[in-house]
């Protein structure tokens, strides 16, 4: 089964093909069979290779299928690498993405039927690159899907292509992402320069003969960490995925919720060799998702616009799994990766079907009381958010606390910190929860009317990643609960050359259990101030003031960023196009032009048409060459 | 007769010649003096080939062929010339070549 894995990714760019090459001819339901089909036969393959990987034992393996570049010395092939962790993405990508592919032919239903291939074509793109990127053998190969994605993450978000601020959005994130992509550019250039290789087992073993706190390998993992903060949506260059709502829901769900976004940490998790060699940058990276995280979860908590509100969430669970990786916990970034996949795509679906149910309305003050005109979208939302608050029982608190008993183990700062954002994640997400869903109907009469549930196309995705977001923290369950965790057992083989360097922590028993009961009391806590303080939800209409605005404003980051880079960039460039563009080349071009004009305006005199001139400058002429052919 | 003479006779017509061409203004004169100047290097041919032939030389005469071949030639340029002569005075009533630059421009 492993040799076919080459039908993972091809069956998507099939799909890709089809549907961007037909969209003329083919009908929306043909698109959508299409279009899901192929993502749905992709889940199948992903999952017999599942099947072959999670057998004990198993090696990784590295699938040819040609020479991309040979250089000199350096080979790199178009492989595919197949062992745990790629097989367990290729379970998360084809998974979510075939239920994200189910829900968005209903969702877009509406579109026009070129429309609805072209925005098929592009999911079935990203899903490709997607698959590339986590699928390939090398960096190299990595790069290509990295640079897929991004390419169709800018594609979606600009789907609407004709309203201008959504243009704007995609250009933001795909300027945003090119800065991180510039980065993970040049730690392959490095990596090439020191180690000659870009492959996997290659580069991990030169890392780990150079040993501890090497100043290349900390230049690489730096390098590549700011690629990861491009495409992750790490400080600073986090300020592309809230505006990324700009593109059609089921988009967000499933590229900047549940896949794309967690490349970074899909990246850092495979070098985790070279991360662990440098502890300091492996800091820099817990500090930088810690921040990030907090940040996030500290603006998400004022957000009127129930997209705005997932995404910065998102940002912030992403500063939680990076978090999880500079900590060492490389098991439990990957599994929170999984988890969050399952209840963040949830939420995004739910949001989506809110926001269809409202007309198109994204803003939570305009809502309310939803709970009784969505029944089933109500109770997968509610399941969502009890998931990513992390209540025991549900998968998002399996992950969550993980990564907290890991940081505690770790540092108690970090601990605290930590504990404090996930305090905020609870308050935020049930904020949105009771204002959305319960107290009353604030919208238009008309919108009311309109209330209804979305179909069963639409509900289904959402049933199964409900249940999903209850079941999948089954896979990890803590030691302490007595249980084997199988997820770590699973990835051991994937983690297992960057061990040796790995400071152990180990906790108590006792200590794990009260930290667990910490953050359980702390988030239910949270959850009554949230419900005490929004239940009964009414506009009031007030402007906030205080931190509140600040927050409402998101720290004006954003306005912090346009005054200090975009404005200066856009001055600079300014000065470029008329001093250097139009006074200095312009010029330039034009003067030699004026020259060469006014030079034959003047040699033309030479040509004055008198017969006997011309005769007598031809005696000239030959008297002169006589005169030189006989000097010479 | 020394080589000498016949030289200095044709440069002096061949002078003439490309005097002549610079400084009359009468097209059929200018005519005139190409053919002194393609004359004098007949003449010039034609001594030479003596001088050799003189000498000894056994190939001396294939100069005088040169000569049949000029000769051929400004038989050939004076139809083509005095024909262009010809319509450029039906055209304008002269033929002063300094009229004839309309080419100008």
């Amino acid at each position: 089964m492993i040799n076919l894995v080459w039908l993972v990714p091809f069956l998507p760019l099939l799909g890709f093909l089809i549907n961007g090459l037909g969209r003329r001819y083919l009908s929306k339901s043909q698109v959508s069979i299409t279009g899901s089909g192929v993502i749905l036969a992709a889940f199948a393959v992903s999952v017999l290779i599942f099947l072959d990987v999670r057998q004990p034992g198993f090696q990784a393996q590295e699938v040819p299928l040609f020479d991309f570049i040979s250089a000199g010395t350096l080979q790199i092939p178009f492989a595919f690498r197949v062992d745990q962790l790629s097989a367990l993405f290729l379970l998360i990508i084809t998974g979510v993405g075939s239920l994200i592919h189910i829900y968005s032919a209903t969702y877009m239903h509406d579109e026009s039927k070129e429309g609805f291939a072209r925005y098929f074509a592009y999911l079935n793109l990203f899903v490709f690159s997607m698959l590339i990127l986590v699928l390939g053998a090398n960096y190299v190969m990595m790069f290509i899907g990295w640079e897929g994605v991004g390419l169709c993450s800018y594609l979606l978000i600009g789907f609407w292509f004709k309203n201008t601020a959504f243009n704007n959005a995609a250009k933001k994130a795909f300027i945003m992402n090119r800065i991180g992509d510039l980065g993970f550019l040049l730690g392959i250039f490095f990596m090439i320069m020191q180690f000659g290789s870009v492959s996997f087992p290659e580069v991990f073993e030169k890392a780990a003969a150079l040993g501890l706190n090497n100043g290349t390998v900390a230049a690489i993992a730096l390098l590549l960490f700011v690629g990861a903060m491009g495409k992750s949506a790490q400080i600073p260059l986090y300020t592309w995925l809230p505006d990324a709502m700009a593109g059609p829901t089921p988009v967000s769900a499933l590229i900047h919720a549940a896949t794309m976004v967690t490349a970074g940490i899909y990246m850092v998790a495979r070098s985790n060799v070279l991360y662990t060699l440098v502890p300091h940058i492996q800091s820099v990276v817990a500090i930088i998702g810690l921040a990030t995280a907090l940040l996030a979860a500290s603006i998400a908590l004022k957000q009127n616009d129930i997209k705005k509100v997932l995404a910065y969430s998102t940002v912030s669970q992403l500063g939680y799994m990076f978090l999880a990786l500079g900590v060492g916990a490389y098991t439990a970034a990957v599994f929170h990766v999984m988890t969050h996949a399952f209840f963040k795509a949830l939420l995004f679906l739910g949001s989506g079907s809110v926001i269809h149910a409202m007309g198109g309305e994204q803003d939570i003050r305009k809502m309310g009381g939803l709970k009784k005109y969505l029944p089933t979208t109500h109770w997968t939302f509610l399941v969502g958010c009890l998931a990513i608050s992390g209540i025991p029982g549900l998968s998002g608190f399996f992950s969550k606390d993980e990564i907290l008993a890991h940081t505690f183990a770790h540092s108690k700062v970090l601990y605290v910190l930590g504990l404090l954002g996930a305090l905020m994640t609870a308050f935020y997400m049930f904020r949105l929860y009771y204002i959305t869903f319960c107290g009353k109907f604030r919208g238009t009469h008309e919108q009311e009317h309109h209330l209804h549930e979305s179909s069963a196309a639409m509900t289904l995705p959402l049933v199964i990643l409900a249940i999903l977001s209850i079941v999948g923290g089954y896979i990890g369950l803590p030691e302490v609960l007595g249980a084997p965790h199988w997820l770590a057992a699973y990835l051991s083989p994937v983690f297992a050359p960057s061990a040796p360097f790995a400071e152990a922590h180990h906790l108590q028993h006792s200590t794990e259990w009260m930290l667990m009961g910490l953050s359980t009391v702390l988030v239910i806590v949270f959850i009554l101030l949230a419900r005490r303080q929004y239940v009964r939800y009414e506009d009031s209409g007030r402007e906030n003031t205080g931190l509140a605005k600040v927050l409402e404003n998101k720290w004006y980051v954003d306005e912090l960023y346009d005054a200090v880079i975009v404005k200066p960039l856009g001055m600079l460039s300014r000065f470029f196009q008329d001093a250097l563009e139009k006074g200095g080349i312009d010029r330039l071009v034009n003067g030699i032009g004026r020259g060469v004009q006014w030079g034959s305006q003047q040699a033309r005199r030479v040509q004055s048409g008198q017969v006997g001139f011309y005769i007598f400058a031809m005696v000239i002429g030959i008297i002169v060459l006589f005169v030189i052919g006989l000097l010479l | 007769m020394p080589v000498q003479y016949y030289i200095f006779l044709s440069i002096a017509l061949f002078c003439i010649g490309v005097m002549g061409v610079l400084m009359r203004r009468n097209a059929i004169i200018i005519f005139m003096c190409i053919e002194l100047m393609l004359n004098a290097v007949n003449l010039l041919l034609v001594a030479f080939s003596k001088m050799w032939a003189d000498a000894g030389r056994v190939d001396a005469a294939a100069a005088q062929i040169f000569v049949f071949f000029i000769m051929v030639v400004a038989a050939a340029e004076v139809a083509v010339g005095l024909a262009i002569i010809v319509m450029v005075y039906r055209n304008t009533h002269s033929v002063d070549i300094n009229i004839l630059n309309r080419l100008k421009n």
